[in-house]
């Protein structure tokens, strides 16, 4: 097959936050940029945050990017790099004030300054009290940040390439990325995108699980290319859940739901958070809610025909207090689970909504990887940010607000580092290697002829149910160790499925199949790292590393302070150390994570 | 039916693909209870809809804004259906 070439100075996947904030790096630097997308750039699931964008600007109190520092350590359980989060907490203020300028419409002061809300985790003085550090656009924060960025983007002549799926990295034998072949949707043609720098933002894989509170579009396109590549994929262990998202869809129900006085109950019942958190009862924090839920449903206690969901009751609640209050809770229920809540009690469960691992990468945005007796050499011509990548600044656990950050100033960052590149280099593109794109040929070629192959959608929800069963947001060895087995024999399925739509144009089949090729990388690698790490760290909590004197929350700093990092190759596991040694300031030393 | 129809469903299923979870789930039903039935005014006020931005689209299916567009109202009323 005759492969089309296009050459560009930089290549960027994704147009979510981090691709259009690291685009405009690139464009208006001068470079001939093109940005690649499944959908068009507004559409990308950034437009779904609503919390806002934290920065120590000190708009409304006292605040300092050192305290913010301390809370983004504290958050991540000591597994963030401490000079990345230097670098981010540092920055913030920088890229806000630049998005102010792109347009961006925050709620401001009276006094007409960006105006700053309190968020969990975010305290003053080192831990002290909660400060006002989010910026946030109404509760259109993502969608605002979007539009701000593609208008510039525009402005500065970015070129978009809507609709087109990028397939696989092109990385040649000394290990340079020189590009990606990508499939334009419109007319099923493939084309190789010749890039000096090549920036994947791709956003997260929340699909992996069964449910999630993650838009389709979020299939880990980025990862599964990378570890295709030989990269390997940083902390992948590290999900973060949220307790009440409705049973078999995902949809977020709100803490406000608990705070208006909704109950849990199992299927006895019986308010079961009195047993677990005696005195916060249902309004406690997240992951004790979470893993009081899981514990429920795995000791037998949940509901419905397969005991596994409960159900948040606010039937109690007077009917007009319902409808003032929890309009938009009524209409999620009545549309997802197919219940009033007011006459009946939502099915809810743990729901998957972060991913804190990804493609490992510098605080500069160079993605890095093992060699020789370095851990982090940089990948020539390659470069990550957002939710895809692992700088690392959330660690085991992100705080809310900082994912926005993240992209912004990450996006930011691997930009410039781009531009700089790209700009000392004197010499031509580089020949491609025409093994590489035949090996996506034949992975195409697969697809298109394989016989009696796997069915897709049965494929994804066995993957689905197997992450959700047995890595989920409460962990135990032995189902750990079961679903490695199980997840590697869906790898198998995958690897043969078969589509029966041949058509070139739009052919969805073909473009949900090669998502599922991405997924299935991420499920792995997430599985086969939670069981090899023998503690309980942030996000990542197993039933046989409880709260101790010794370890307290189950931590083991001892045999686990490190980053996990998984190859795909023979599904390999290393390890490199956490970087303990901030940019500036000292090191904020390790302590018991309690709020 | 013709292969430009087909062609031209695939896209507007394409088009469902959002940057919300809860319009991704609407969308999905519909198309499995509607699929290439979809007649040729549905599929006019499909495009129009998935045109629309995720936040307005989720305010108009969710039932929080009306609009008196009849052909809008119309897919808007078989979406929730779905």
């Amino acid at each position: 097959m005759n492969v089309t070439k296009r050459t560009f100075d930089a290549v960027i996947v994704g147009a979510g936050g981090a691709g259009l904030r690291a685009a405009l790096q690139l464009s208006e630097s001068g470079l001939k940029t093109a940005v690649i997308t499944k959908v068009f750039p507004t559409r990308s699931h950034t437009v779904a945050a609503q919390g806002g964008v934290a920065a120590s600007l000190g708009n409304s109190e006292e605040d300092h990017w050192h305290w913010h520092m301390y809370d983004t350590v504290k958050g991540s359980d000591w597994l963030g790099d401490q000079d990345a989060i230097e670098f981010m907490c540092r920055k913030a203020n920088e890229v806000v004030i630049e998005l102010e300028h792109y347009g961006m419409p925050f709620d401001r002061t009276d006094a007409g300054k960006i105006y700053q809300r309190p968020f969990g985790g975010h305290m003053s003085n080192f831990g002290e009290k909660p400060v006002r550090r989010s910026c946030a656009a109404a509760d259109r924060t993502g969608h605002a940040m979007l539009h701000a960025l593609y208008q510039r983007n525009v402005r500065a002549n970015t070129q978009f390439f809507v609709e087109w799926m990028a397939l696989d990295l092109i990385r040649d034998a000394e290990g340079e990325v020189l590009g990606v072949i990508a499939l334009e949707m419109e007319t099923g043609d493939i084309v190789a995108f010749q890039s000096k720098a090549t920036i994947f933002a791709t956003g997260g894989a929340g699909r992996i699980y069964h449910s999630s509170t993650n838009a389709f579009i979020n299939t880990g396109d980025g990862l599964g290319m990378a570890a295709r590549a030989g990269i390997p994929l940083e902390d992948m262990e590290f999900w973060q859940f949220h307790p009440t998202g409705v049973a078999g869809a995902g949809v977020l129900i709100t803490e406000g739901v608990r705070g208006e006085g909704g109950i849990l109950r199992n299927s006895a019942g019986e308010r079961f958070m009195e047993r677990y958190a005696p005195n916060a009862k249902d309004l406690a924090s997240r992951d004790v809610v979470s893993r009081a839920m899981t514990t429920e449903i795995n000791e037998g206690r949940g509901c419905g025909p397969n005991k596994d969901f409960v159900l948040l009751d606010i039937t109690h609640l007077d009917p007009k207090v319902i409808m003032q209050r929890l309009p938009g809770i009524r209409e999620i229920s009545i549309q997802f689970a197919g219940t009033d809540p007011i006459k009946e009690p939502i099915p809810v469960v743990p729901t998957c909504h972060y991913q804190m691992g990804g493609i490992p990468t510098n605080y500069s945005g160079q993605v890095v990887a093992p060699r020789g007796s370095s851990m982090s050499v940089a990948v020539p011509g390659f470069y990550a940010a957002g939710e895809c990548a692992c700088a690392s600044v959330h660690g085991a656990n992100r705080l809310g607000t900082n994912s926005l950050l993240d992209l912004l100033v990450f996006g930011k960052s691997a930009g410039e580092t781009a531009v700089e590149d790209v700009k000392k280099s004197t010499r031509a593109h580089k020949d491609l290697p025409q093994e590489a794109i035949e090996r996506t040929l034949a992975r195409l070629n697969r697809l298109d002829t394989q016989k009696d192959g796997a069915d897709a959608h049965e494929s994804r929800l066995a993957m689905q149910r197997t992450m959700q069963n047995h890595c989920g947001v409460f962990r135990f060895a032995d189902k750990l160790k079961e679903g490695v087995s199980k997840i590697l024999e869906v790898q198998q399925d995958v690897q043969r499925i078969a589509i029966k739509d041949k058509s070139k144009v739009f052919n969805t089949a073909r473009i949900e199949a090669l998502e599922l090729e991405n997924l299935i990388e991420v499920a792995v690698s997430t599985m086969i790292s939670a069981e090899a790490r023998k503690e309980s760290r942030g996000a990542h909590v197993r039933d046989d590393a409880p709260d101790t004197p010794e370890r307290p929350n189950g931590r083991d700093d001892t045999n686990w302070l490190k980053h996990t990092l998984w190859f795909k190759e023979g599904n390999r596991l290393d390890y490199k150390s956490v970087k303990l040694t901030p940019l500036t300031v000292p090191t904020i030393e390790l302590k018991k994570r309690a709020y | 039916m013709d292969a430009d129809r087909g062609a031209r469903l695939r896209r507007l299923r394409w088009h469902c693909r959002r940057a919300l979870l809860e319009l991704d789930l609407m969308f999905q039903r519909f198309w499995a209870r509607v699929g290439d039935d979809l007649d040729a005014d549905g599929e006019a006020g499909l495009e129009r809809l998935v045109a629309m931005e995720d936040h307005d689209l989720w305010d108009l299916v969710s039932g929080r804004r009306e609009t008196d567009d009849p052909q809008l109202r119309s897919i808007v009323e078989r979406l929730r259906q779905a």
